[in-house]
């Protein structure tokens, strides 16, 4: 066997780059796997599929970080509806005002430089 | 396979190090030496007895071989586990099992750290993950927060529960001659404190302490001979749910339920037989999710089973009788302390703070972010 010519990891910054949440899928679990790996944790095998998500996801967790210096900002454990969670923010709203069961989408944050894009959320109704 | 044997074997010795701050240059190996000095010296045996060694520790990439080093001894058997602040909980399982199979009759199990003196940061060094590192959380502390956002939501557990925790502790701590924070503490005061990662402030999070300490384990056979009352290793069990906190399946149930469940067995005990509960209180949520999946209340009712003093002296249920990790001492991974004051606790050793009926201790062990749990269940010569 040749060696695998790219990672999960980079599969998945790859779709960010263009825009996309991606996520994989193991056909054998039937379920959503996060994050990207190589085994599918449900049943070991190597099978798994990337698919795009739609971003449509609610918020399960949520704090407020208050750092020694600088502005509070949230951090959020995000379910997606097709099945996987990530950690994540919401933006566009005050960090105390994210609520757990709120309905948020997905959008790339690109931080520019040598920083790969991540997903980040607002708030849905936005 | 049957597993570990119920009461097969026992800590017979246990020591802290110097806690709390340190004096200047002393190493996380001066503090573990220490530690076992105390230790032998509390059972009655000599370094040359031992022959199992075991430790772990954030400082110390090679901490095992460190410590042999330091100590120059050549034992048997050498364990060195690192699943965070548990390590400790699961080196007394794989200590058991080893004397079991003969691989080793003395273990040491052992820890030192200066985090306070070296500063946080150069005590422990951060892992980048690549999910979860760019949203900036807090870590360890907003891992946990998360968990307790979610408790709260489907609770209905408040900021006062969480309070209660630490306020108990600091009761606990102003009983204990070696405990960091004794100062009066109240709800209001944690509610008030500078918040960290909601919903906590910082007298919701564990003590930034040096320290270290050991414990000694033999066989039930040898314990007899030993100084002091055996502490019997009557039940042991681990859960390991997830590494970070984006893939713990769910955050409000831990896996203190699985190594609760394994523990019980084989000690053939429950929650209610249980004298006491000495668990890894990194942050006022851990004694919540830890007291529901033991056993020792249903799960969604631990806010209010930490409330009104329950778990403080003189409550229902004896918890973190030293003060905890909130308030007697926080050196990085905490694990081994609350095996060693399960074992004095057994042993009637507690002055103050003696609980009055001290047959079984549940001693729970946590590591990284609610990651990998361990209990391990101790009882004195009343119980095998």
């Amino acid at each position: 066997m040749p060696n695998a010519t790219t990672s999960p990891l980079a599969t998945y910054i790859s779709h960010l780059e263009k825009g996309e949440l991606a996520y994989q899928f193991s056909p054998e679990a039937n379920r959503a796997v996060f994050f990207p790996r190589v085994l599918c944790p449900f049943t070991g095998s190597d099978k798994l599929e990337w698919r795009i998500s739609t971003g449509r996801s609610t918020v399960y967790a949520t704090t407020v970080v208050y750092p020694a210096e600088g502005a509070p900002f949230n951090v959020a454990l995000v379910d997606c509806d097709e099945g996987f969670r990530l950690m994540s923010r919401v933006e566009e709203i005050a960090p105390e005002q994210v609520t757990i069961g709120m309905r948020v989408k997905f959008r790339v944050h690109r931080p520019g430089g040598e920083e790969a894009p991540i997903p980040v959320f607002t708030p849905e109704a936005a | 396979m049957d597993g570990l044997k119920r009461g097969s074997t026992a800590i017979v010795g246990a020591a802290e190090s110097d806690l709390g701050q340190v004096a200047d240059e002393m190493s996380p190996m001066d503090l573990c030496a220490q530690g076992i000095s105390g230790a032998l010296a509390d059972c009655g045996l000599a370094m040359k007895d031992v022959d199992g060694l075991f430790c772990a520790m954030t400082q110390q990439r090679m901490s095992i071989i460190s410590l042999i080093e330091y100590l120059g001894i050549q034992p048997k058997f050498i364990g060195s586990s690192m699943t965070g602040g548990s390590s400790f909980e699961f080196h007394v399982a794989q200590a058991a099992a080893a004397i079991e199979a003969g691989l080793c009759s003395v273990a040491v199990i052992a820890y030192g750290s200066t985090q306070r003196s070296v500063g946080r940061k150069q005590a422990s060094q951060r892992e980048v993950n690549p999910y979860e590192t760019p949203f900036k959380p807090f870590l360890p502390t907003s891992a946990y927060a998360l968990a307790a956002s979610r408790h709260m939501h489907q609770y209905g557990t408040t900021r006062e529960n969480l309070a209660e925790v630490a306020v108990a502790a600091r009761k606990w701590a102003q009983l204990n001659p070696v405990a960091w924070e004794k100062k009066p503490l109240t709800v209001a005061d944690v509610l008030k404190a500078r918040m960290i990662s909601h919903p906590f402030t910082v007298r919701d999070c564990c003590l930034v302490t040096d320290g270290g300490g050991a414990i000694v384990m033999t066989s039930a056979a040898r314990a007899k001979s030993l100084k002091k009352p055996p502490a019997y290793v009557l039940g042991c069990g681990h859960g390991v749910t997830h590494m970070n906190i984006s893939s713990m399946p769910d955050l409000t149930i831990t896996g203190a339920k699985q190594s609760g469940e394994v523990a019980y067995k084989m000690a053939k005990l429950s929650a209610k037989d249980c004298d006491m509960v000495q668990l890894y209180d990194a942050f006022t949520i851990n004694t919540i999710l830890f007291l529901e999946d033991l056993g020792f209340c249903k799960k969604g009712e631990g806010g209010a089973f930490v409330s009104n003093g329950n778990i403080a002296p003189g409550g229902g249920l004896p918890v973190n009788t030293n003060g905890g990790g909130l308030s007697y001492c926080h050196p990085g991974m905490y694990g081994l302390f609350i095996l060693i004051e399960g074992v004095r606790q057994l042993r009637g050793e507690c002055g103050e703070r003696q609980v009055k009926k001290h047959d079984v201790a549940m001693v729970h062990g946590n590591g990284g972010v609610l990651s990998a749990q361990a209990s391990v269940i101790l009882g004195g010569g009343a119980t095998v």
